[in-house]
């Protein structure tokens, strides 16, 4: 099930550390995430699982420790560089453009990549292969027939939809979803893993999810978050036979 | 959605968005009023259109990239005594004359810029705040050079294009003002209308989001600042040479605070937002202070209140939003 061993690294992380004041919430962290990996960040809540995207897109400085994107160290980065340089992520809580249709902010993050928005004469509407390109992928996640809609007011699931549609059209080698499903109903929200899994092989994913079963179904390789560290990783079938785990994140879930 | 704008392509979609409507055409047209319906006002629809202009350079940094300043009028007054101080010393052609005064509004505004797109909110309101009663106090001190409280005085404008001199009646300085208005109009809309006007409305919709898909919203703030400076800057050398003189009461918090009461009127975000504003505020404040010369700004307030609370975007905000409800009942 784990991701073959042999594929270079799209995205590590050494010795990535960070503390809010007296209060860790990164020790030590060392991932490696293969290219074309699907890997889920799970841990309780409070494990640092946001935290840590933060510090890989540069959101949030580390207190020591790197971030290698394609072996390239990229820990002194601003966010916005890291993004061109193919590191895009999702907001748990939707972050758009309340007030652009969809189809308007996916074009504007196209725009922004083909280093369109310098330009101030030329419509909007005359870049039609930018217009294309953002159309493209709105269909591609189901949005295609709501593009025209105001963001604040498609339905929350396809909110969360144009969460993924709006880093994608940043063209990223590695994505960091947090919790696309968040607040979505669990019967829609195998559709929006649905969608995210049928993105390209070479993209590079990682995922935060707190629904174990959507967990076991999309991960091909699970990271275990406690208290700002790594407590553990392996495949879905190790993760699920580990005691160690069951007894901090799983057992707590199924108590409260 | 209609069933029309569905068959559209996305392309023809966005295409169709920067389309002329048939009452922008009618408001340009209005605008020629006027001359034939009231001569004797010429000198007021001048100031009408000046102050149009300061509300539209306002309009691209607050109404489009949500960029709020209580300063404006800093870059209004450089413009003013910049046309001005280049009158008095001698060259009186208007045209270089209000290019000179606006690149020297957009380089001070460049300066600035890197200030400003530092800051959001509470903070930066308090910065365009500060930098605003700078200017007013410089201007005030400078008395050498800017005659202080008595105002600029001396200036001397040569005819427009060599040909039309500045009347009594204020025929020449509506038309210029007027022109002017109009061609900056034209460039605020396409502007607006380009992908760079599309990532300003990105980053009044989502600031934290901006560099999330890559984009460095500081420099197009300090971009669109500039622009909106210089512009700020034309219509400040517009007044200075319409009426020759420039008082301290065009680089005053006043002036900056009306600008903003203006836009909020008329709808910010909208083109024609600062334009309709400018022209409902300075008709308001003309027929108010008719009636009661010392108090006529207590029916602004009065009206800003009102609009505020029963409008929120303004009464072009709620005239539009009035036709869609209309359009929509048709339909049904």
């Amino acid at each position: 099930m784990s991701a073959p061993d042999n594929r270079p690294i799209a995205l590590a992380t050494r010795n990535l550390s960070k503390a809010f004041g007296s209060l860790p919430v990164a020790r030590d962290i060392e991932i490696d995430l293969p290219v074309g990996a699907r890997y889920a960040l799970i841990g309780p809540n409070g494990a640092g699982k946001t935290t840590l995207i933060n510090l890989m897109t540069g959101m949030v400085a580390p207190n020591a420790g790197q971030i290698l994107l394609g072996g390239e160290d990229i820990t002194a980065l601003g966010p916005q560089e890291r993004v061109r340089r193919g590191l895009a992520r999702t907001f748990q809580i939707n972050t758009l453009f309340a007030g652009l249709n969809a189809l308007e902010a996916v074009t504007l993050a196209v725009a922004e990549r083909r280093g369109l928005s310098r330009e101030f004469w030329s419509g909007i509407g005359s870049h039609g292969e930018a217009i294309d390109e953002a159309y493209e992928i709105l269909r591609k996640l189901r949005l295609g027939e709501s593009c025209y809609q105001v963001t604040r007011e498609l339905p929350y699931g396809r909110q969360r939809l144009l969460e993924i549609a709006l880093a994608l059209a940043t063209r990223p080698k590695v994505l960091l979803l947090d919790e696309p499903a968040a607040g979505v109903p669990p019967e829609e929200s195998g559709d929006i893993f649905e969608a995210v899994a049928s993105l390209s092989d070479d993209l590079t994913l990682l995922f935060i999810e707190h629904d174990m079963h959507v967990v076991f179904r999309f991960a091909s390789h699970i990271i275990v978050l406690v208290g700002g560290a790594i407590f553990t990783e392996g495949s879905p079938a190790e993760i699920a036979a580990d005691p160690g785990v069951r007894e901090v994140y799983l057992g707590k879930r199924k108590h409260g | 959605m209609t069933s029309k704008t569905a068959a559209l392509t996305p392309q023809a979609y966005l295409q169709a968005q920067s389309r002329w409507h048939p009452l922008e055409i009618a408001f340009w047209l209005a605008t020629l009023l006027p001359f034939f319906l009231f001569p004797s006002y010429l000198s007021l629809a001048s100031q009408i259109a000046i102050t149009a202009l300061f509300a539209l350079s306002l309009d691209i940094i607050l109404g489009y990239a949500g960029i709020v300043s209580l300063g404006h009028a800093a870059f209004f007054g450089i413009g003013a005594y910049s046309a001005g101080l280049i009158s008095k010393f001698g060259w009186g052609e208007p045209l270089t004359g209000l290019v000179l005064s606006a690149a020297i509004a957009g380089i001070v505004g460049y300066a600035v810029s890197f200030i400003i797109s530092r800051f959001r909110h509470f903070t930066l309101i308090m910065i365009t705040l500060g930098l605003g009663l700078l200017a007013f106090e410089a201007a005030n001190r400078a008395h050498w050079l800017t005659g202080g409280s008595d105002g600029l005085q001396g200036m001397s404008m040569w005819p427009v294009l060599g040909l039309f001199r500045f009347d009594l009646y204020g025929y020449t300085a509506y038309t210029y003002s007027l022109v002017v208005l109009f061609v900056v109009f034209l460039g605020a809309r396409r502007l607006i209308n380009s992908p760079f006007g599309l990532a300003l409305r990105g980053i009044r919709e989502n600031w934290v989001r901006m560099p999330a898909i890559g984009a460095d919203s500081r420099a197009h703030i300090r971009k669109a600042f500039t622009i909106a400076a210089a512009i700020a800057g034309l219509a400040g050398a517009l007044l200075a040479q319409t009426t020759e003189n420039v008082s301290l009461e065009s680089i005053s918090f006043q002036r900056s605070a009306d600008v903003l009461v203006m836009l909020v009127l008329g709808g910010a975000g909208r083109l024609y937002g600062g334009l309709v504003g400018a022209v409902i505020f300075m008709v308001a404040r003309d027929q108010f202070s008719g009636i009661a010369p010392q108090y006529w700004y207590f029916w602004i307030g009065v009206l800003l209140v009102t609009v505020v609370m029963l409008l929120p975007n303004g009464i072009l905000g709620g005239l539009s939003h009035a036709y869609a409800r209309w359009r929509q009942n048709e339909r049904a």
